[in-house]
C-alpha cells in the first residue's frame, strides 16, 4: 500500500471509498509477499473483514469511525489482543489467549483502525534482528539475505514492505528506531509515560515504550496523539493528554538549534556517517543552527543498558512459570515443573538474558554491576542534560550499520548487541526519540537518521523530524 | 562532569559453576552440552558490561526510573474485573475457578 495513513483515513470518513477495500488491498499484498518476508506470526483476515464491514456501516449511517478509519494496522506480537494469540513469539506462550486487549489496542479502535494481525519479533523483545522467534527470522523487504532489525522486526517490515501503512512496536534499548532504520521507515519513541504500558508484555519496566512505526513522519505523529496519554491501569502513565504533534510536522527547524553528537557519528559505518553529515547540513539549510557536540558518557550507555534491562527482565519473566498460562512441562512437584516448563519454554538469549540478570543481581555481585549500572544511567542523563542547556534538539545516527546479514551476528551475542549503541542512551534517559529515513548507503540499503529531545520535548522532535523528512524527498 | 577515570578494579570472570547457580536461581536446567558456550557467552557480555568500572560514579545517585515515582493514588472505586472464566481457560491446568498445579510439599514433609 502506498497511500499513509492519513490519506486512507480521509477517503474512508469521506465515504469515498470503503474500508472494506483498503483491508482486502492489504491483505491481498500480504498474501503475495508474505510467504517471502514472514512478517506476520497470525493475520486476522476474518476479523479484519468484519471490523471494515462495521466502519463501512458506521460511515454510510453518517457516523465518524475516526481519525484512523479503516486504517489496516500491524501489531507487535506482545501486545495483548483479547481472543487472538499473542505468543512474543516464544514458545512459553505459544497459543496463549490474552482475557484482556492493551490499552493501545483499545485505542487504535476507537479510532477506527483494523487490526490486520500480528507481527514477528525477537522473544520477547530481546534481541537486534528478529532471528530470536520460535517461528524463525523475518527478512528485510530491501534484502531479502539481510535482517529486517528487531526487536519490532515483523512491525517494520510490513510496513516497508507495503502490508500496512502503520504498525506499533514497543523499544526498550532501540527496538522501534533500529528496525525503523534498517528497514527505511519512520520509527518512533516517546517519553517514558506518555503511553501505557498496559496489555504490553513486560521486558524492563523502566525502559519499556510502545510506539509506532509508519512511512510518513504525519502518520507516526497521527498515531502518537492517538495512543498516548494517561491511562489509568498504569501506574508509570504520566498524568497528561497526549502531545499535540500532528500541527508540529509541518512547523520547520527555522533557529532551532540543533547538537551534532559526536559519539553518534565517528567511528560509524562511513554510508551511515556520511548520510548523518547530509542531514545535518539539510537542517541547516532550512534554517537550524548545528553544532557538533561531545557527549562522552555515551561511550558507557550500552554497558549499563546490557545490565540494567536483563535485571529487569530477569524479575519479569519470573511469572512464565508454567501455573496461569502458557506452557507447562510437569514434574514431580511444583518446582520441577516450573524449572522443566521454563526450559523447554525459553530460546536461548531469553535464557542468558536471565542469567546475566540473575547475576547481575546476585549477593556478591549486585554492587559491582546493578548499582553501578544505575549510577551510570544518572551520568548519562547528566551528558544529555548538559547538550539540552545549549541545544534544542540532538542529531546522530540511529545505527552503527546498515542491516546486516541473516546469520551475521547471532553466534556471538556481544556483536549483536553493538547494534544498539545508538539508541540506548535516550532509552536510559527516557527521552523520546525517532528515526527518520535518510537516503541509502548506496547499495540499497537505507539509512535511519536518529532525532531526540528532551523529555516531554514531542512538539521539537516532530518538528525536526518533519524538516529532515522533507529534506530526505528533496534529495530523491 | 563528576565522573573521572581511575583505575578498573575487575570483578571476577563468570564460571561455569556461576552459570549453574544463576541457572538454578532463575529456575532454569542448563544442558552438559550447553554449559561452556553459554560460559564463554556471558563472560564475554560481563567483561564488556565491566568498563563501567572504569567510572567513579560513587558520587551520583542510582536512577532506577526515567521520572521520580512516587506513589500513585486513585479513588477506590468497584469497577469491572477480567472474566475469571475466560482466565482459567488459558491456564495450563484449573479446578473448581483455581489454577491447578503439582504437589508443593513432599509426601513425608
Amino acid at each position: 500500500m502506498s497511500a499513509t495513513a492519513a490519506e486512507l483515513a480521509a477517503t474512508v470518513r469521506t465515504g469515498a471509498r470503503r474500508a472494506r477495500d483498503v483491508v482486502e488491498e492489504s491483505l491481498a499484498a500480504i498474501a503475495a509477499g508474505d510467504p517471502e518476508i514472514h512478517a506476520f506470526l497470525e493475520v486476522l483476515d476474518d476479523d479484519a473483514r468484519a471490523r471494515a464491514d462495521a466502519i463501512d456501516r458506521a460511515v454510510a449511517a453518517g457516523e465518524d469511525p475516526g481519525p484512523l478509519a479503516g486504517v489496516p494496522v500491524a501489531l507487535k506480537d506482545n501486545l495483548c489482543t483479547r481472543g487472538v494469540p499473542t505468543t512474543c513469539s516464544s514458545r512459553i506462550l505459544a497459543g496463549w489467549r490474552p482475557p484482556y486487549d492493551a490499552t493501545v489496542v483499545e485505542r487504535l479502535g476507537a479510532a477506527g483502525a483494523v487490526v490486520i494481525g500480528k507481527t514477528n519479533m525477537d522473544e520477547f523483545a530481546m534481541g537486534s534482528s528478529t532471528e530470536n522467534s520460535c517461528s524463525g527470522p523475518t527478512r528485510n523487504p530491501h534484502g531479502h539475505d539481510r535482517v529486517p532489525g528487531g526487536s519490532s522486526g515483523g512491525s517494520a517490515a510490513a510496513v516497508a514492505a507495503g502490508f500496512v501503512p502503520l504498525a506499533l512496536g514497543s523499544d526498550t534499548g532501540g527496538s522501534i528506531r533500529q528496525p525503523a532504520a534498517f528497514c527505511g521507515v519512520v520509527g518512533m519513541k516517546p517519553t517514558y509515560g506518555t503511553v501505557s504500558r498496559y496489555g504490553l508484555v513486560a521486558f524492563a519496566s523502566s525502559l519499556d515504550q510502545i510506539g509506532p512505526l509508519t512511512n510518513s513522519v504525519a502518520d507516526a505523529a497521527l498515531v502518537l496523539e492517538v495512543i498516548g496519554g494517561h491511562d489509568r491501569c498504569d501506574s508509570t502513565s504520566l498524568p497528561q493528554p497526549a502531545p499535540e504533534v500532528v500541527v508540529a510536522v509541518e512547523r520547520g527547524v527555522e533557529g532551532v538549534r540543533i547538537g551534532l553528537v559526536s559519539e553518534l557519528v565517528d567511528g560509524l559505518a562511513p554510508a551511515v556517517s556520511g548520510r548523518v553529515r547530509e542531514a545535518a547540513l539539510a537542517l541547516e539549510a532550512a534554517g537550524a543552527s548545528v553544532e557538533e557536540v561531545s557527549i562522552p558518557q555515551f561511550r558507557y550507555g550500552l554497558a549499563a543498558y546490557y545490565l540494567i534491562a536483563p535485571a529487569e527482565a530477569s524479575s519479569n519473566l519470573a511469572r512464565f512459570d508454567g501455573v496461569r498460562y502458557g506452557l507447562r512441562v510437569d514434574g514431580p512437584d511444583v518446582a520441577a515443573m516450573n524449572v522443566a516448563s521454563r526450559t523447554a519454554g525459553f530460546g536461548a538469549e531469553v535464557k542468558r538474558r536471565i542469567m546475566l540478570g540473575t547475576y547481575a543481581l546476585s549477593a556478591g555481585y549486585y554492587d559491582a554491576y546493578y548499582a553501578k549500572a544505575q549510577r551510570v544511567r544518572t551520568l548519562v542523563a547528566d551528558g544529555f542534560a548538559y547538550a539540552y542547556s545549549k541545544f534544542d534538539a540532538l542529531l546522530g545516527a540511529t545505527t552503527p550499520t546498515t542491516a546486516f546479514a541473516l546469520g551475521e551476528h547471532t553466534a556471538d551475542p556481544l556483536s549483536m548487541y553493538l547494534s544498539d549503541v545508538c539508541t540506548v542512551p535516550a532509552s536510559l534517559a527516557g527521552h523520546p526519540a525517532i528515526s527518520v529515513p535518510f537516503g541509502d548507503d548506496g547499495a540499497g540499503l537505507p539509512v535511519g537518521v536518529q532525532a531526540m529531545t528532551p523529555a516531554l520535548g514531542e512538539p521539537m522532535l516532530f518538528a525536526v523530524a518533519g524538516a529532515l523528512e522533507r529534506a530526505a524527498k528533496a534529495d530523491r | 562532569m563528576t565522573a573521572g577515570a581511575r583505575p578498573p578494579s575487575k570483578p571476577p570472570a563468570i564460571g561455569p559453576e556461576q552459570v549453574l547457580h544463576v541457572a538454578r536461581l532463575a529456575r532454569l536446567e542448563i544442558g552438559p552440552d550447553e554449559l561452556d558456550r553459554f560460559t564463554e557467552q556471558l563472560a564475554s557480555v560481563l567483561a564488556y558490561a565491566a568498563e563501567i568500572n572504569e567510572l567513579d560514579v560513587d558520587g551520583l545517585e542510582p536512577m532506577s526510573h526515567p521520572f521520580p515515582l512516587h506513589n500513585v493514588l486513585r479513588a477506590d472505586e468497584p469497577a469491572g474485573s477480567l472474566d475469571r472464566e475466560e482466565v482459567l481457560a488459558q491456564a495450563p491446568a484449573a479446578e473448581d475457578h483455581r489454577f491447578l498445579v503439582p504437589r508443593i510439599l513432599s509426601e513425608e514433609g
